[in-house]
Order: structure tokens, then C-alpha cells, then sequence
């Protein structure tokens, strides 16, 4: 195991890298190389981080080319004497690695992300069975990271797509037994830049951390627009 | 249109097209691959109604498939309300458009303009 890495970080003012030496362990996180580096060395550097556990979803970036979360990738891994961290692609940039969410979250509104229930006077238990609840409960361990919409080849070029993250929390609440909302939710995604977009690259369900099959989610929602309602 | 149904008649076509192409393409080896565009075949074939039907069949389902593909593309590389507009008419002017035309000559044949 060596001692030191060579972290590039990019900075958005001169448009470059920066180049820090990093003394890592075993266990060293590339979030705690990057929090390193601007303890010690330059303090300029942004980067957004909160949880450090993979649970809030804030310092997703490219590392060494990849979407993933910094705080949930161990620099053992990478097996790379360098280590490159860029801001998430498909999102403005606000510094250094810092990114707007702004689209992500207003997609992610745009879907109705929350139960609708048919009768709201209704105050029974809403029963599932083990079945019902098997599928959707993957899509709801999204935590709105955004790296499924950082590494989604459509949202490169289409400006106005959906992306992955939003369409897959739509299936999400379109499976759920106990939700009402399913037509609005569909004639929502059903317009030309939304569901029927997607490539099946694949890449959103390849780089989520948690675990999430974007990608299966959307063709599951297809399936369904085209009238598979098994 | 919704788009979910735009999709439908997209998957629709080239499933419904993938057969019929199959069955052109069996008919040409059947009839002798080689010689199968030589002008007196193709009028031929043209002035064989049933088989006049399948190749207007055909050019209806692949302009509709492949013109509503150029559309999607299209609707990708640039975003915009006037620009979406025009590429959507614009598809479906192209569509009308070459439809029209491969028509024309299965009609021209018919009534003896060739």
C-alpha cells in the first residue's frame, strides 16, 4: 500500500487541474483526500460533502472519470497511483467541484414524488404484501445524489430530458399499491422529452451508489405506458 | 399526440416492417435475385397488384418508422419551441412527402405512363 497519492483536482476559475500530494491509508476515502488538500494546502478548493456515509448525496463527482460518491469510494480501490476528481457532468458547474441541482430537483418535483391516496379521509393502514412492496422498495433507497443524471449519455445533449433519477422515482410511486397519482404522474413523463428518451444505455444504473436500477425502472414504466400491466 | 403513441406506431412499424421485408426479400430470391432490378421486372412487380400493395405497405411503414427516428434524433441535438415545431412538421411534411412519391410510380405504372 503506498503512502501518498497524487490527487488532480479541477479547478472551473482556470479551467485546469491543481496537483496535491496526499498521504492516504488503507482506508482513506477520496472525500478525506480532497478535504486534505484544502485543510492543508488550499483552502480555495469547493466541495460539497455533509453525511460522509453515503447517505446524503452531496459529493457526487467524477472520479478518475466516473460518477460516484467521493465520501463512498476508498482510494484502495481505484488501484491509481493519481487520482482525478472533476465536477459531476450535465450540471452547471458553481466551483471547482461544487454543481447546481437545480434540474435534478426540479424534475424530481415535476414526478409528484409522494403518495397520492385515493380517499384522504381514508385513516386505515394501507396493507402491502411482501410482493407489492418488492417492487419499488430498491427505488426508494434513492437518496438524489444525481450521478445516474451525471453519467446519462441523453442528458448530455438534451437539455430538457427528465433524466434517469426523475423517471426512475416516477416507477417508484407508479408500483406502489397504495398510490392513486398514477395518470398524472404518467401524462407528466409522457411528452417528447421524457421516458420515451432514453437510450437503455444502462450507464444510471452502473454508477448508482446505492444500488438503484435506474435503468430497469424506466423500461418497467415503458412497459407499462405500452400497456404491459401485469 | 402523446408521445407514448407516436412510440407505439413507431414499435409497431418496424415490427410490422421487419416482417414484410422478410417476405419481399424471400420473393426476390424466389424470383431470381440477380436479375430482380431489371427494368421489365420492376415493372413487373409493379403491375402485380398484391405485390404492388405489399411494397406501398412497406414504404408507408418504414417512411412512418424512419421519419419519426430523424424526428427523435432531431429533438435531441437541439432543444427549443419553434425549432421542436419545425422539426416535427417537417417530419411529417418529409413523411407525406416520400410516400407520395413511391406512390406515384406504382400509379404511373398501373396506368400506363411507363
Amino acid at each position: 500500500m503506498r503512502d501518498t497519492i497524487t490527487l488532480r483536482v479541477k479547478r472551473s476559475e482556470s479551467g485546469g487541474f491543481d496537483t496535491f500530494e496526499v498521504p492516504v491509508q488503507k482506508w482513506t476515502t477520496v472525500l478525506e483526500c480532497i478535504l486534505y488538500a484544502k485543510h492543508y494546502m488550499d483552502t480555495s478548493i469547493a466541495v460539497r460533502y455533509s453525511c460522509r456515509q453515503a447517505t446524503c448525496g452531496s459529493c457526487g463527482m467524477r472520479i478518475n472519470g466516473r460518477p460516484a460518491l467521493a465520501c463512498f469510494t476508498k482510494v484502495s480501490e481505484l488501484d491509481s497511483d493519481t487520482i482525478t476528481v472533476e465536477p459531476m457532468s450535465n450540471f452547471p458547474i458553481i466551483r471547482d467541484l461544487a454543481v447546481r441541482f437545480d434540474r435534478l430537483f426540479e424534475n424530481h418535483h415535476r414526478i409528484r414524488p409522494y403518495l397520492e391516496p385515493g380517499d384522504a379521509d381514508d385513516k386505515r393502514e394501507h396493507l402491502q404484501s411482501p410482493a407489492e412492496l418488492d417492487r419499488y422498495i430498491q427505488f426508494a433507497n434513492c437518496i438524489k445524489c444525481g450521478l445516474c443524471n451525471s453519467a446519462c449519455p441523453t442528458m448530455a445533449t438534451d437539455t430538457t430530458f427528465v433524466g434517469p433519477q426523475a423517471l426512475a422515482q416516477a416507477y417508484r410511486y407508479v408500483a406502489d399499491s397504495r398510490d392513486t397519482g398514477k395518470d398524472k404522474r404518467l401524462s407528466i413523463i409522457d411528452d417528447s422529452h421524457g421516458i420515451w428518451r432514453c437510450h437503455f444505455a444502462g450507464s444510471c444504473s452502473q454508477v448508482c451508489p446505492k444500488g438503484v436500477d435506474p435503468a430497469m425502472g424506466i423500461q418497467l414504466l415503458r412497459g407499462y405506458m405500452l400497456g404491459f400491466r401485469g | 399526440m402523446r408521445e407514448s403513441h407516436i412510440m407505439k406506431i413507431h414499435y409497431g412499424t418496424a415490427l410490422a416492417a421487419v416482417g414484410l421485408v422478410a417476405v419481399h426479400i424471400l420473393m426476390r430470391m424466389a424470383d431470381g435475385y440477380a436479375e430482380s432490378l431489371e427494368f421489365a421486372n420492376v415493372v413487373a412487380n409493379y403491375q402485380f397488384l398484391p405485390y404492388a400493395g405489399l411494397l406501398e405497405i412497406m414504404l408507408i411503414l418504414l417512411s412512418v418508422h424512419g421519419f419519426n427516428g430523424l424526428r427523435v434524433i432531431l429533438l435531441e441535438l437541439r432543444q427549443g419551441p419553434s425549432y421542436e415545431k419545425a422539426v416535427s412538421y417537417g417530419c411529417v411534411a418529409a413523411m407525406i412527402g416520400l410516400i407520395a412519391y413511391g406512390t406515384r410510380t406504382i400509379v404511373m405504372v398501373n396506368v400506363g405512363m411507363i
